[in-house]
């Protein structure tokens, strides 16, 4: 083992905390700051990586009496070094968003120590191996999240941020709950541990559909999403960016791995979650498909895109060993190739309100012409929540429909073939619009390169990782699959 | 190491070419245009290089796994080089055409760039070397031509590209279905592993007949085969080279060119017959053929008989295709290539006669032989191949059909033909007529609907000379038809290569 491992990985897992503290009193000008403070952190992770692969890194932190176990393996990081990368583009991204969009320098520096509380908090997330710690993390993540999106300080985005710690602390009371009823138990708060003792009875399924609605209601899953939309229409481009990249993929995770720790063989309720799945990716589809303005399109199109995650449940449940571990690779897969479009298509739609300075698909007539890149970059994003080739998405929904059809669960094709096309419905709905010529002639502002740039790039990765996806997926079954 | 260069470079040069066009601002119309040209004669450079040294029996290929027993395969092999070559040559003639078609047109640059792209998507389709990159390839030829049916940007240009999507989109999801499931049933086939269905029992007929035809709907909405035609007569609102390279080599040939590769390459012609595939294919192909000639008959606008009259000549294909022996199978592969050079004359013409005179329906183009000779020679060109008059390649194709049709014993093709060229002629004679014998606006009947003199020659030399170029390939297929490396020869030699029994 490497004795050097360790220190670094929570060195790059806490250093976001100083950083964050460092912009609040200084807030970086430049984007290339950001990239030269914190472009750091990505090449820990990658280094961190081979090591991750063997299974070295894991332990225990004792505080006090309490010892709390972690580890990193090969999913969790890749998860961080997906987390690091999307988290310094939004961060790049929001140096450039704050001069655009002119706000106010007091408000702006606040932005800094909370997306470092939430980078710190979803590297938390990642490595914990105990449902302590995961909590902490959890906890964390969701107060950052709220802060964030109440920075504008607008009455909307006052209501909407309350609405959502609200939200908030009601998971969190169910998930505490539930914790409390499986240490009661089972006497055991280590996953591993949990896992090697607990039988699936009546407590542990009290506990677990606890854990479940909290986490549901993290995760906007339908029909827990109610809070999501709102949150999205007032909140910072960047802010929107990482969560709907981040954000509510991390309690996704959570749920994940506690279901197959403790719940392996639950086909019922299995099957349950995953009708959720298909309801938010039907849902979501249609809510985007009526929606006017451009951010509600891409805030309901994350309730959708969600839905296909959770169609790893029924697709692991008491399933043949090939079938679930594709559906465990392409739910990776999608979830990734989700983060990167997503926050992708938040930028570039970003991008598209603040040039034109007008929020409805209407207003983005002529931007074909006037706007081609951010146009563009929203194009290539789409691409990949469409699942068309070459993307993630595509490769992703190649292996859920091997998958579904391996597996003979017939209804997951169809919720994959009606969310592709009503994706397709509410993109091309929007590059539709920026198609029409006989527009009034309006102002536009012309934007830095760089906030061109970064989700040109995350686009790209979006894209490219479909041909590369083999470099990950080879790593998650090394790393022991489902 | 040059084995793995080639496809990928001659890939690149539109890739790239389209990358580098985006980049370019909007007004860079020298550098535009010239990058364009440059990377076309690149292309057909490699592609050229390619096919010598397949014929000195080389190998070109190159892949990279993408998931789990599935890889990313861009293999040079005969069938592919053939349309490759179609691919690249037809770019040649259409980008020189869209020069002088979009001067001073705005959204040139977004144009341009679609354009590259949806022509690097028909190269990867002719060098995909499995089912998985061939979709991958038709997609993104899906994805990059809705900007150019939406190029103009008017009510009608966009409710017909929405069209466009909601048919193709619908149809890929069904052919990634359809190749999901003969994944899951048989493992990753490259083109040409027609050993590993074969192998398949008699339990696993019915599945494979049915994911054949699932994969055949897939391939059939770009093909035009009736009744998923819906889409092609209304994407013509589309700019006149953009609808000349989706029906010469781009979209429509690259469903007659899945349903080739699927039938020959991936289930094989035995295993076809012997489902009783390729009967179905021939009925499908004759029923598209009548019914599109009968429909061509009733347009009264060029560009839409043209649209029908390209649903009719690309099921030849598909015709050919069902034919069971290498007669047939020659005839489909050849009218690939004879069928794209033909009818991208005709584009090209009717792209001239609306430039140059406005015209958009037929009963105006009397007299427009005189006033635009070398035009209308070119389209005769075109017409009277399509009708199958020889020495034209049109009548190779449909001579090749019907001993093909009398090798396979399905004699009521002959019938089908018969009656096809009879329609054919039916609705392009009278076109000629009108062109070259009726008194027009030059004799002082009537008027044009809207003159222009676009340049020196009878109009732009930009347009006239693809036009011309691309009749006189069309007279020397048919002509040298014999020779190394005509298109009948190649395909002669394509199937008795790989495809003989």
């Amino acid at each position: 083992m490497n004795t050097a491992a360790n220190p670094m990985l929570w060195l790059a897992l806490v250093a976001p905390l100083p950083l964050g503290l460092l912009a609040w009193l200084k807030p970086p000008r430049h984007m290339r700051t950001v990239a030269l403070a914190a472009g750091a952190l990505p090449l820990a992770t990658w280094w961190l990586l081979p090591q991750a692969l063997e299974g070295a890194l894991n332990g225990r932190l004792a505080l006090g009496g309490l010892s709390l176990h972690w580890r990193l393996d090969a999913l969790t990081a890749l998860l961080l070094l997906l987390t690091q990368l999307v988290l310094l583009a939004s961060a790049a991204y929001a140096v450039g968003h704050r001069r655009m969009a002119a706000l106010d320098d007091a408000s702006h520096a606040r932005f800094w120590p909370l997306l470092g509380g939430l980078a710190f908090a979803l590297g938390l997330i990642w490595v914990a191996a105990d449902l302590l710690l995961l909590y902490v993390g959890l906890e964390l993540m969701g107060l950052c999240a709220v802060g964030m999106m109440l920075l504008p300080g607008k009455v909307e985005a006052i209501r909407a941020g309350l609405r959502y710690l609200l939200y908030a602390l009601v998971g969190s009371l169910a998930w505490l709950l539930g914790v409390a009823l499986l240490l009661g138990a089972w006497g055991t708060l280590e996953l591993a541990g949990l896992e090697a003792v607990a039988e699936p009875d009546v407590s542990t399924r009290i506990g677990m559909a606890l854990l479940t609605g909290g986490l549901l209601l993290k995760a906007a899953i339908f029909p827990l999403h109610g809070w999501l939309v709102p949150v999205h229409a007032s909140a910072w481009t960047p802010v929107s960016a990482v969560h709907g990249a981040l954000v509510v993929k991390a309690s996704f995770f959570i749920l994940i791995t506690l279901w197959r720790l403790l719940m392996p063989d639950a086909v019922t309720a299995a099957w349950a979650l995953g009708m959720l799945g298909a309801s938010a990716v039907l849902w979501g589809g249609l809510k985007a498909w009526r929606a006017d303005s451009l951010k509600q399109v891409v805030a309901w199109s994350t309730v959708g895109q969600l839905g296909y995650l959770m169609l790893l449940f029924p697709l692991l449940a008491g399933t043949a060993a090939s079938v679930a571990a594709m559906a465990w690779q392409a739910t990776w897969l999608q979830l990734a190739g989700h983060a990167l479009a997503k926050a992708a298509m938040f930028m570039a739609a970003g991008n598209l309100m603040l040039s034109t300075g007008a929020s409805r698909l209407v207003d983005l007539a002529g931007t074909s012409r006037r706007l081609p890149l951010s146009l563009m970059t929203f194009g290539i994003a789409a691409v990949t929540l469409m699942g068309l080739p070459p993307s993630a998405g595509f490769t992703a929904k190649w292996l859920l429909l091997q998958a579904a059809l391996e597996s003979g669960q017939w209804p997951w094709v169809a919720v994959l073939v009606l969310g592709t096309l009503l994706t397709a419905a509410y993109v091309f709905r929007v590059l539709r619009c920026s198609f029409v010529e006989e527009a009034p002639r309006r102002d536009f502002h012309p934007l830095p390169r760089g906030m061109d740039l970064v989700p040109l790039l995350l686009a790209l990765a979006a894209v490219g990782l479909g041909l590369v996806a083999e470099w990950p997926l080879a790593m998650l079954r090394q790393g022991g699959g489902p | 190491m040059s084995g793995a260069f080639f496809p990928i470079a001659t890939l690149s040069t539109s890739l790239v070419a389209a990358a580098i066009i985006f980049l370019l601002p909007e007004g860079a119309f020298r550098a535009r245009s010239g990058l364009n040209l440059a990377a076309a004669v690149l292309k057909i450079g490699l592609v050229a290089w390619m096919v010598r040294g397949l014929s000195q029996g080389q190998t070109y290929a190159v892949e990279f796994p993408v998931l789990e027993g599935l890889a990313f395969v861009l293999r040079a092999d005969p069938l592919g080089i053939m349309f490759a070559g179609l691919s690249s040559l037809l770019w040649l003639f259409t980008t020189i055409y869209a020069i002088g078609y979009l001067e001073d047109s705005p959204n040139r640059r977004r144009f341009f760039g679609f354009f590259s792209l949806c022509v690097a998507s028909t190269l990867g389709i002719s060098l995909a070397g499995n089912l998985f990159t061939f979709l991958i390839f038709y997609e993104l030829l899906t994805l990059s031509t809705y900007p150019l049916v939406a190029h103009r940007g008017t009510p009608k240009a966009l409710a017909a590209a929405t069209l466009y999507l909601r048919f193709t989109l619908a149809a890929g999801l069904v052919l990634m279905i359809g190749m999901v499931a003969l994944h899951t049933l048989a493992g990753d086939i490259r083109f040409g592993q027609r050993e590993i269905l074969a192998e398949f029992g008699a339990e696993q007929r019915g599945t494979l007949i049915a994911i054949f035809w699932v994969l055949i709907a897939g391939f059939g909405v770009k093909a035009g085969l009736v009744p998923l035609h819906g889409w092609l007569p209304r994407a013509m609102v589309a700019p006149a080279p953009v609808s000349a390279l989706l029906h010469a080599v781009a979209v429509v040939k690259a469903g007659a060119f899945g349903i080739v590769r699927l039938v020959y390459d991936v289930y094989g012609a035995e295993l076809s017959q012997a489902l009783g595939l390729l009967t179905g294919l021939a009925v499908i192909a004759s029923v598209t053929i009548l019914y599109s000639s009968l429909r061509a008959l009733a347009e009264v606008e060029l560009k839409r008989r043209l649209a029908f009259s390209t649903v009719s000549q690309v099921s030849y294909v598909v015709l050919g295709i069902g034919l069971f022996g290498p007669l047939g199978t020659i005839a489909a592969l050849s009218h690939l290539l004879h069928q794209g050079l033909m009818k991208i004359t005709l584009f090209f013409c009717a792209g001239n006669y609306a430039e140059e005179l406005g015209i958009h329906r037929i009963d105006e183009l009397d007299g427009a032989g005189r006033r635009m000779p070398l035009t209308s020679l070119a389209f005769s060109v075109g017409a009277l191949g399509m009708i199958g008059l020889p020495p034209l390649v049109g009548f190779l194709s449909k001579w090749y059909l019907g001993i093909g049709a009398v090798q396979a014993g399905m004699p009521w093709v002959i019938a089908v033909l018969v009656a096809s060229s009879l329609l054919n002629a039916a609705y392009f004679l009278p076109v000629l007529y009108r062109l070259w014998f009726c008194p027009g606006p030059d004799q002082g009947v009537g008027a044009w609907p809207q003159e222009r003199h676009l340049g020196r020659f009878e109009t732009s030399s930009w347009l006239l000379l693809p036009a011309l170029a691309t009749a006189l390939f069309s007279v020397m297929a048919g002509l040298l038809a014999g020779l190394p490396f005509s298109p009948l020869e190649w395909a002669t030699r394509v199937v008795s290569l790989e495809y003989l029994p």
